[in-house]
């Protein structure tokens, strides 16, 4: 099993504040790695930095080997890195055929029909919508399209950003099975989450960050038993 | 408040409301119009029709007794300009009556026949006023109106009550109606035969006042059929026969010239408007499509200039090299769009704001600089204030553009062959333009314009084809400026004050960002105007600027807008956004 993302040392500031303080953690091919914390812990500027949404102020961000941290945004998608932002971000006014098409931006290929009828596949409400705008979507729906919009890129890294975010426990179950889904179809996932639970039972490895720093790794089996995550995550004492 | 007449909603048609029960009454919204006593009376329908064939007969009478107002309007049974486009409203009026009720009754399923009636009786009302309000003034009391007058004001009415008694009857959507295409290859042709024929017929009124009645029959017209929904199928068809109407508009913008019989005076507006529009296309690349707000657009036009003059053989021209015309274009083009990267690419890596304020400046910047390259305060470039005159006219292979022409008997004055240059820059930028848009670079300017953030999460080069957009339009203006120094003879700074770009985007905005259409009825209307309501130039600033607040509050998307941008400025709409997932769905399915 090859490394995937390799993150050494990332320092990541906002001005002279620093919100990353020097992480290191690695995905390899074919796991799902989840990356826990609480608010401000750094999660979603560690992926803002991955995808070149950020400038890193030290450190280095390795994919498949190669230094990306220089790398242009919109060249790192070409490279098979896809990010489905904090909040969805979905284009509102558009279809949700338009959105999904727009996901397949850095692609030049001719295949992008066929994953069109992939993401359908994958969601079948998606296909059932397709001419709907995107706005008019229920959050878990948003979601889904916003999942489906990131794998058009053919990602061999998708990187989602909370994607249980305020949607209903029924949802969420949904949108987590989708994670097993396409990590069984061959995906690598770095996925963000606070809640703990859900995030490090699909786990092949989890990362506990707080205020910018990794304070605990290990296997998503090994987290959810240890002392420091059901007290500070779970809400067991 | 318990009325005798059903209270339908006005447009709905297929609601046929029942009675409302007493106690549920109040919380029941009912419309102005359902409150006008009369409303659904079976003889809403003769009155109509009374009143349109009214309208007509009175305008065969005279309207004056003088025949000094609004042209001749003093000959019975010898219709002048004025009475004519009573005629064609009365018989517009006359058909959607018979559509509604009577011989056509199909085509009433499609049409909002009632509404339409409406806008058109409304119309006719303030348009008899207007004309009859001015023969009165301009002829020295109302004593001088003929009978002739009363009675097309009287038919008006009738046609205006009726209009608001009519319920509607429409039960489809003429969004979805299927056509034949010679039908509507007809109606594009005919369509803009009426262009063709309307533009020439505006250019030719003379005095004030017949122009400001002409534009109110337009608007009067162009609001019925709009109400009716006649525009939302010509829009259809004339989106499924993009190239009919591509080739159809330019036929008639290329015979526009021999319709003026050699008439420079006309002409000369007419290659203005074109200098306009094609600038204003340009602008519409920036502002349309990527949509950043650029308020010094101006400026790029006038570098295109200055570089066409300073290369002339003007003997005021301060270079002494003379390359040929075209490689003047290119060079003042590629100066162009040099100036903006320089502008754009420290400017667009910030949000929409900053580059307003920075465009702002450097079209002040432009301006001064030009007004100071005099050898005073550095090189001799640009003459300063004096600017660059008497460029001489353009000569492309022995074909001087300063001498008139004959062609099969009809002579092209000096503006006319402009006009004929400037069409071809004109359809260069609106294929470039819609090359553009229907490109992959347009769906980045699409995820660009609605999330910045989310474009870039996407792949989505978006700093590259902000400046691409940016430098695009640039060069598409400095392209127009190289002709537009040569037409104008002489090249000064205060040609290119703000003002002028403030208007550019005003033509964008006002006719419909993002569509050609629109922003080439825009830049007609904006340039046209001010020439022809010259007697109330003090106050052209004040109308101007009312209209664009009204603009703004009724119909934000513009005077022409496609249906996806509707629904950008009316996000609430859910009926719209209904009409638009419907659309999509039959053009997938066409697709597949």
């Amino acid at each position: 099993m090859s490394t995937m993302l390799e993150v050494k040392d990332l320092v990541v500031a906002y001005g002279k504040i620093k919100a990353v303080k020097g992480i290191s953690f690695t995905v390899d091919e074919g796991q799902v790695v989840s990356l826990i914390g609480t608010n401000g812990a750094g999660k979603t500027t560690t992926l803002r930095t991955i995808s070149g949404l950020l400038r890193p102020a030290s450190g280095s961000i390795r994919f498949q080997g190669k230094r990306i941290d220089e790398t242009p945004a919109h060249d790192i998608v070409s490279l098979g890195l896809a990010h489905s932002p904090e909040g969805r971000r979905i284009f509102p006014r558009l279809s949700v055929e338009q959105n999904l098409l727009l996901g397949a931006f850095a692609r030049r290929d001719g295949d992008i029909k066929k994953d069109l009828q992939a993401a359908y596949d994958l969601f079948p409400i998606l296909g059932e919508r397709r001419a709907q705008a995107a706005g008019t979507f229920s959050g878990g729906e948003q979601q889904m399209l916003a999942m489906g919009r990131a794998m058009m890129s053919r990602p061999k890294l998708l990187m989602l950003d909370e994607p249980s975010m305020g949607l209903s426990p029924l949802m969420m179950k949904t949108v987590m099975s989708t994670v097993t889904t396409l990590q069984e179809q061959g995906t690598t996932i770095l996925l963000v989450e606070q809640n703990a639970q859900a995030a490090l039972k699909r786990a092949s490895k989890g990362y506990v960050l707080e205020v910018g720093k990794i304070v605990l790794s290990g296997t998503g089996a090994e987290l959810l038993e240890s002392d420091e995550v059901r007290k500070a995550y779970l809400g067991e004492d | 408040m318990s009325t005798s007449t059903p209270s339908n909603p006005p447009t709905q048609a297929t609601s046929v409301a029942p009675a409302h029960s007493d106690h549920d009454d109040e919380l029941v919204k009912v419309h102005w119009l359902d409150r006008v006593p009369g409303r659904g009376n079976p003889a809403a329908w003769p009155l109509g029709l009374a009143g349109a064939l009214v309208l007509i007969a009175g305008t065969f009478l005279s309207w004056s007794y003088t025949s000094d107002v609004l042209g001749d309007l003093s000959v019975n049974f010898w219709p002048g300009g004025v009475q004519i486009c009573m005629i064609v409203l009365g018989l517009v009026a006359l058909v959607l009556l018979l559509a509604h009720r009577g011989p056509l009754a199909g085509l009433g399923a499609w049409l909002d026949t009632a509404t339409s009636v409406r806008a058109l009786g409304l119309g006719a009302v303030a348009y008899m006023l207007g004309a009859l309000g001015t023969i009165a003034v301009k002829s020295g009391g109302i004593i001088n109106i003929n009978p002739g007058g009363w009675i097309s004001l009287v038919g008006a009415l009738m046609l205006a009550a009726s209009g608001l008694m009519l319920v509607s009857r429409q039960t489809k959507d003429p969004l979805f109606a299927k056509t034949s295409s010679w039908l509507e290859i007809c109606t594009i042709i005919v369509l803009m035969a009426l262009v063709l024929f309307g533009a020439a017929y505006a250019l030719d009124v003379g005095d004030g006042a017949s122009f400001v009645l002409f534009l109110l029959f337009v608007a009067s017209v162009a609001w019925g059929l709009s109400k009716a929904g006649v525009f939302t199928w010509i829009g259809l068809i004339s989106q499924k026969n993009r190239q009919v109407l591509m080739l159809g508009a330019f036929a008639v913008a290329f015979l526009f010239p021999f319709t003026q019989g050699g008439s420079d005076e006309n002409m000369s507006i007419a290659t203005q408007v074109l200098i306009f529009a094609a600038t204003a296309l340009g602008l519409n690349i920036v502002v349309g499509l990527a949509g950043l707000l650029d308020l010094g657009y101006i400026a790029f036009l006038g570098a295109g200039a200055y570089v066409g003059a300073t290369l002339s053989a003007s003997a005021f021209a301060t270079i002494d090299w003379k390359p040929p015309f075209l490689i003047v274009v290119l060079l003042g083009a590629c100066f162009s769009a040099l100036l903006g990267l320089i502008i754009g690419s420290p400017t667009l890596r910030v949000s929409g704001d900053y580059l307003a304020i920075v465009t702002l400046a450097f079209g002040e910047i432009f301006r001064l600089t030009m007004g100071n390259l005099d050898g005073n305060n550095g090189p001799v470039l640009t003459n300063g204030p004096n600017g660059i005159p008497a460029i001489p006219d353009l000569n492309f292979f022995g074909f001087d553009f300063g001498q008139p022409h004959v062609i099969a008997g009809i002579t092209l004055g000096r503006f006319a062959n402009y006009y004929f240059l400037l069409l071809v820059i004109a359809a260069i930028i609106i294929l470039v333009f819609t090359r553009l848009n229907n490109s992959r670079i347009g769906r980045g300017w699409v995820a660009i314009r609605e999330d910045e953030k989310a474009a870039e999460a996407m792949g989505v080069n978006v700093f590259g084809l902000k400046l691409f957009a940016f430098a695009g339009g640039a060069f598409l203006a400095g392209m127009a400026g190289t002709v537009k120094a040569h037409h104008d003879v002489s090249v000064t700074p205060d040609q290119y004050i703000f003002l002028e770009s403030a208007f550019l985007l005003a033509a964008v905005v006002l006719g419909g960002m993002g569509t050609v259409a629109g922003v080439l009825v825009g830049a007609t209307i904006l340039k046209l105007l001010p020439e022809k309501l010259r007697f109330v130039a003090d106050y052209r600033l004040l109308i101007f600027g009312l209209v664009l607040v009204l603009m703004m509050r009724f119909r934000p998307e513009g005077l022409v807008a496609s249906q996806r941008r509707k629904l950008e400025f009316h996000e609430d709409d859910e009926e719209l956004a209904q009409r638009i997932e419907e659309v999509h769905l039959e053009e997938a399915e066409a697709k597949a």
